[in-house]
């Protein structure tokens, strides 16, 4: 049996290929962008949040948000050591990022504008982003899916915690609940786009699908994002943004409207309120700390040198 | 585990089971006796507040390296630094709160006190990277020296006559062991690898020097809470041996001990701080102020 055709056999029994399995080179490139999109989402991820860590209005939230900045770093190592299993170089992948080779989620390039926006990524943006991951637990690529279980059950407990934040502070005073009710109008149509254009316009989808890489289309998680989220809402006292939005007792689901589309593809392209903001901040961490990663590997080699290992 | 449960989890979200965490921090000195000591209480809540407010400052300083740093790793590393001193301050405070029994908690000593009632040291709260004031390696030059200092407080105050203080520090130790293990390997890295990263440590290591001094000079409540507080004047020695071990490893050599000149006698622990201070509160307290009366 040729190697290509015993690739197709494992994928299709929902088995895992694993690093040193042959694999097809559009497979390996697929998942190295996926991979290194997720990582550079995460990393990015860490700025709308960080923003608010200085000014975190009491220390145990102060606490819960550094945490969590904490973890998406983290997540973020998890998912380049992940593309390293497939050749790739975490270096490299960076290089693709500042220089705006590479994308990661449009959500990020959103700004956090109050302390509720805290609360509403936790609830809404990290809800959507454990829908799009929960399924890839189960994604081909052995290392992939594993990073993604660990991630799902951090996600989970990050989201948790944005939706125990809004719900202390819709038991506040009045301008807290306005607060409140102000985030979610900005971030509830950003967070449907987080699932990607409509089905029709996705251009990766149907490969991907084929290769167990991907696991439900874009319209199907949205729409279990939309029916996940309404009861929460209305448990929190906040009303989502989108006068369409009903259940359908023949479909058994919500029906909603669509994003502003214009505006994801704009966002998407490079014009979003803070995409330069965001990539200039990364390069600058990056090219700041150029002398101190060249130090770290001038004293190794000095060390090995030295101990008579090199 | 099944993944595809996890939406339905989701959708109830006051069932703890459901979820791999809970949202709240274990309560970190749970059984440790509160009784206080037979002490003056407005000197055990100042003293309380020095050391609570130290870590609180450092904390606030090394978050700003959030997504900064030079590495992933050390994002992770110095988050981790600043979440333990958090941890360490929250403690702290809410002891000085009840110590001093006027119904303060740790967010209205850390909110709604003004500049000159924070009693850190200035080594704390001066600007040492990632904005301006320093770089990479004088965070590393300030963190070496804070937490050494601290180490060795802290390995005294184990036998404090107060409880929590002694729990405090003796929970604390084992974290500030690995911030003090960081900062040196580190300073060790920078001090031995390029010319760049030798003069910058270097640097790093003058601007924080004269900040030293304040370190080991006693306050008078630190002096009239013997039995409970430590004496900062016999740390000198241990805090020197430490510091001359690093830098000898490190390639460098000891600044000159020139101490940054007081303000009529008065520095961090009499409330009398840089000018840099003010900002990073005004900062730190301006949403929690904005909002009187609001639940976080």
């Amino acid at each position: 049996m040729d190697l290509e055709a015993q690739f197709e056999r494992t994928v299709a029994a929902e088995q895992r290929v694993e690093p040193r399995d042959w694999m097809p080179d559009g497979y390996r490139k697929t998942l190295i962008r996926q991979i290194a999109q997720h990582a550079h989402s995460e990393i990015i991820g860490m700025q709308p949040e960080g923003n608010w860590i200085s000014r975190a209005p009491s220390l145990r939230r102060k606490a819960i948000l550094l945490a969590k900045v904490q973890d998406e770093a983290g997540h973020g190592l998890y998912l380049y050591a992940a593309t390293e299993t497939l050749g790739a170089d975490r270096g490299e992948l960076t290089e693709k990022l500042i220089s705006g080779r590479q994308k990661y989620s449009s959500i990020f390039n959103y700004p956090t504008l109050s302390y509720a926006d805290v609360g509403v990524i936790g609830w809404l943006v990290d809800g959507a982003a454990i829908c799009n991951q929960v399924p890839l637990c189960r994604t081909s690529y052995g290392p992939y899916a594993r990073a993604m279980i660990r991630i799902c059950k951090e996600e989970s407990f990050h989201q948790r915690q944005g939706y125990e934040l809004l719900m202390t502070m819709m038991s506040g005073t009045d301008a807290q609940r306005a607060m409140v009710q102000e985030s979610v109008n900005r971030w509830w149509w950003p967070s449907l786009m987080m699932f990607g254009p409509p089905d029709a316009e996705s251009s990766n989808t149907e490969q991907s699908m084929k290769w167990r890489i991907k696991r439900n289309t874009n319209d199907e998680l949205r729409q279990k994002f939309v029916d996940m989220t309404v009861p929460q809402a209305r448990k929190l006292g906040v009303t989502l943004p989108d006068p369409e939005l009903r259940w359908n007792p023949e479909r058994g689901h919500h029906d909603f409207g669509q994003p502003d589309w214009d505006e994801f593809w704009q966002v998407v392209g490079g014009n979003g309120p803070t995409n330069a903001q965001r990539i200039a901040h990364r390069r600058k961490a990056h090219e700041d700390g150029e002398w101190v990663r060249a130090a770290a590997a001038a004293h190794a080699a000095k060390h090995a040198v030295r101990e008579g290992v090199a | 585990m099944s993944f595809d449960n996890a939406y339905e989890s989701l959708i109830d979200g006051h069932e703890d089971a459901h979820w791999a965490f809970g949202t709240g921090f274990a309560e970190p000195l749970a059984g440790v006796d509160r009784e206080v000591p037979d002490v003056d209480r407005a000197d055990l809540a100042a003293y309380c507040l020095m050391l609570g407010d130290d870590a609180l400052v450092l904390s606030q300083r090394l978050a700003e390296w959030c997504s900064r740093a030079p590495e992933l790793e050390e994002d992770v590393a110095l988050a981790n630094i600043a979440l333990d001193l958090l941890g360490q301050a929250r403690m702290l405070l809410t002891r000085a709160g009840e110590v001093e029994g006027a119904g303060r908690d740790e967010d209205a000593l850390a909110y709604l006190r003004d500049e000159r009632d924070f009693r850190n040291v200035h080594l704390a709260e001066i600007e040492c990277g990632p904005f301006a004031g320093g770089d990479f390696g004088t965070t590393m030059a300030r963190l070496l020296v804070f937490s050494s200092w601290k180490l060795a407080q802290y390995s005294r105050l184990r036998a404090s006559a107060d409880p929590v203080l002694a729990a405090v520090a003796a929970k604390g130790l084992k974290e500030l062991a690995y911030h003090r293990d960081h900062a040196a390997q580190w300073v060790v890295r920078l001090g031995d690898g390029t010319e760049e990263s030798h003069r910058r440590v270097r640097a790093g290591l003058e601007r924080v020097w004269p900040f030293l001094a304040e370190l080991f000079t006693p306050h008078a409540v630190e002096l009239r809470l013997a039995g409970v507080a430590v004496d900062p004047a016999e740390l000198r020695s241990e805090v020197d041996g430490v510091l001359d071990e690093v830098l000898a490893a490190a390639g460098l050599t000891r600044p000159a001990d020139v101490p940054a000149a007081r303000v009529n006698g008065l520095a961090g622990r009499d409330g009398v701080h840089t000018e840099a201070f003010g900002y990073l509160l005004a900062e730190m307290q301006h949403l929690h102020r904005s909002l009187p009366g609001a639940k976080w």
